[in-house]
């Protein structure tokens, strides 16, 4: 087994008891925006498809690496959209009341 | 410093705010600060990338990127901010598919590419694991999206032989890898490719409606796994961070909500719960059993008479755009000095937390919406629960009946108040496919209709009186 890979080994097991003493105690509510959240964060795949497209040598890695590179990027962008556009619902409410009051002025 | 250590540092400073992230997800203040920091996080380290260099030469096909990135920024926003938030479910669930795929394509064209390159090398499992569990979340994730889109039944689809026929898929696949492994052939890779895909679909198709939020955690949690199997692949640690800690956490999180409805993982993904319908009843009083029924404008007098009222909100509601008239609803009742609150339960909607996400939108206040324990005291006093669209969250059957199927889960006792008010559609058993003892209880008084026409009309009613 050579050192880079024992290294990855180290940072994978280090990451698997980081990532669950994270949530271990998060209320019933936010387990949706969690979920949404961690979705967004895992679209990190878009920077291996960037270095996948950057590094195509044939047509068929392009077409590869091109696709990637699209899917990569509306995991990312709507997995952060979409758990903003959730969160966004748990302002207190006097905000939103506020907010609310500004629209109708304008 | 050189340019790939700054690279390297900035991947680091990445990867920690992703660390940041999911820790300020877990609190509902620092939640949206937490959203924030990962995307920009996320935003370092794409733009550190274009500055990346593999064996001294910059990267290729910039252009390409650039153009791949506006093409899945025009589709992704607007799909993300328009969709309703009764679609959020199926919205994430397809946004994970796609980063599945990406990964599958990821841990192949690298695979591609080495071969390509150094023919002699050695396929490493990492390669494979990658591409397996990349495409099965992408399949999976697709036939999740069609389920609660309703494009096909949400029921359980099962046939024959299903569980025997799955395990030879799997089979098949691990027999594959190893053979992979052994010859390196491209080919076959290729095969377990659409070996991936079929099993993913396969495996999705009989579980209920009801599961799929929990199913949806967990290929959310193989598609971080994956993620990590390509930053093995490409000697990323930011990727294999970044997958490692959504994929356990994602896992740690199915084990939270399949424990919220009170059942195993392992029920919930392979015993096809939901699949029998066990109601007599069909459509519009063909059951033999009486039961009561009252006009809108009854239950109006009704509630204009009470001290304090419980709205325990279900799915259905949000179905038929009733949170909006619900909430007018509470708020005339409290003007009226009678006590308003909403219970809760854990898997209202059709994820954990969906429900309070939808009244909060309706402009319900925060203090009113009572979880599920405060609800069941509360109801012990309550002379009315109103239950709106809910069905299998307040069905007694969970902690009365042993042969149920949603034995154990926890319920809201909407039968410990005074009087229980359901506003239906039809006799229709809930999302699990279960009969409710309830709505033939003397208390219950059945309001059959569109829940939203139902409440406007109920709102008219409470304000004649």
């Amino acid at each position: 087994m050579g050192n880079v890979l024992l290294q990855y080994s180290t940072v994978l097991v280090l990451a698997i008891f980081v990532g669950i003493e994270v949530v271990a105690k998060i209320p019933a509510i936010l387990h949706t925006p969690l979920m949404s959240g961690s979705n967004a964060i895992h679209g990190v795949i878009l920077v291996g498809s960037m270095l996948i497209l950057g590094n195509a040598t044939t047509n068929l890695e392009e077409v590869l690496g091109f696709l990637a590179v699209i899917l990569g990027t509306l995991n990312v962008v709507g997995g952060f959209v979409v758990t903003d556009r959730m969160l966004e619902m748990f302002k207190p409410k006097k905000t939103v009341a506020k907010a609310k009051t500004e629209e109708v002025a304008q | 410093m050189s340019r790939a250590t700054l690279i390297d540092l900035l991947y680091l400073f990445s990867a920690t705010t992703f660390l940041l992230a999911l820790k300020g997800l877990g609190s509902p203040k620092r939640a949206r600060v937490g959203n924030f920091t990962a995307a920009f996080g996320m935003l370092v380290a794409v733009v550190a990338t274009f500055f990346k260099q593999t064996d001294g030469h910059n990267l290729r096909h910039i252009p390409l990127m650039i153009l791949g990135m506006a093409i899945g920024f025009i589709i992704a926003v607007p799909a993300a901010r328009f969709v309703k938030m009764t679609a959020m479910p199926q919205l994430v669930a397809i946004f994970n598919g796609v980063g599945g795929g990406a990964a599958a394509l990821v841990s192949l064209t690298e695979f591609i590419h080495i071969k390509s390159t150094h023919p002699a090398t050695y396929v490493t499992l990492e390669v494979l694991l990658g591409v397996l569990i990349g495409t099965f979340s992408f399949s999976g994730s697709a036939i999740a999206y069609i389920k609660l889109q309703e494009l096909i039944t949400g029921r359980p689809i099962t046939y024959p032989g299903q569980q025997i026929i799955n395990a030879l898929f799997g089979v098949a696949s691990l027999v594959l890898i190893i053979t992979i492994l052994v010859n390196g052939s491209e080919g076959l890779l290729w095969i377990l490719l659409v070996l991936a895909f079929i099993l993913g679909a396969a495996f999705v198709l009989p579980i209920g409606g009801a599961d799929v939020p929990v199913l949806i955690s967990l290929l959310n949690s193989f598609t971080g796994l994956a993620v990590a199997a390509s930053g093995f692949t490409l000697g990323s640690n930011l990727l294999i961070v970044a997958g490692t800690l959504v994929g356990a956490s994602g896992i740690f999180l199915t084990r939270l909500m399949s424990k919220a409805m009170g059942r195993s993982l392992s029920n919930v993904l392979f015993s096809a719960f939901g699949s029998v319908v066990t109601a007599s009843g069909g459509e519009g009083g063909a059951d033999a059993r009486p039961v009561r029924s009252g006009t809108p404008e009854d239950i109006g007098v009704l509630l204009g008479i009470a001290s304090s009222v419980v709205i325990i909100p279900g799915y259905g509601l949000a179905v038929a755009q009733g949170q909006h008239v619900l909430r007018e609803l509470g708020e005339l009742l409290e003007a009226k000095g009678i006590e308003v609150s909403y219970a809760i339960h854990p898997v209202a909607g059709r994820m954990p937390g969906h429900m309070n996400v939808l009244l909060a939108e309706a402009n319900v206040p925060y203090e009113q919406l009572k979880e599920m324990d405060e609800a069941n005291s509360e109801l012990t006093t309550a002379d009315v629960a109103l239950v709106v669209g809910a069905n299998d969250t307040v069905n007694p059957a969970a902690s009365d009946d042993k042969t149920s199927p949603i034995y154990g889960m926890p319920i809201i006792h909407a039968d410990l108040a005074e009087n229980v008010v359901f506003l239906k559609r039809s006799m229709r058993p809930g999302f699990a496919g279960i009969e409710n003892e309830l709505l033939y209880n003397p208390k219950t008084t059945l309001v059959f209709g569109d829940a939203k026409d139902t409440l406007t009309k109920m709102v008219a009613a409470v304000k004649a009186n």
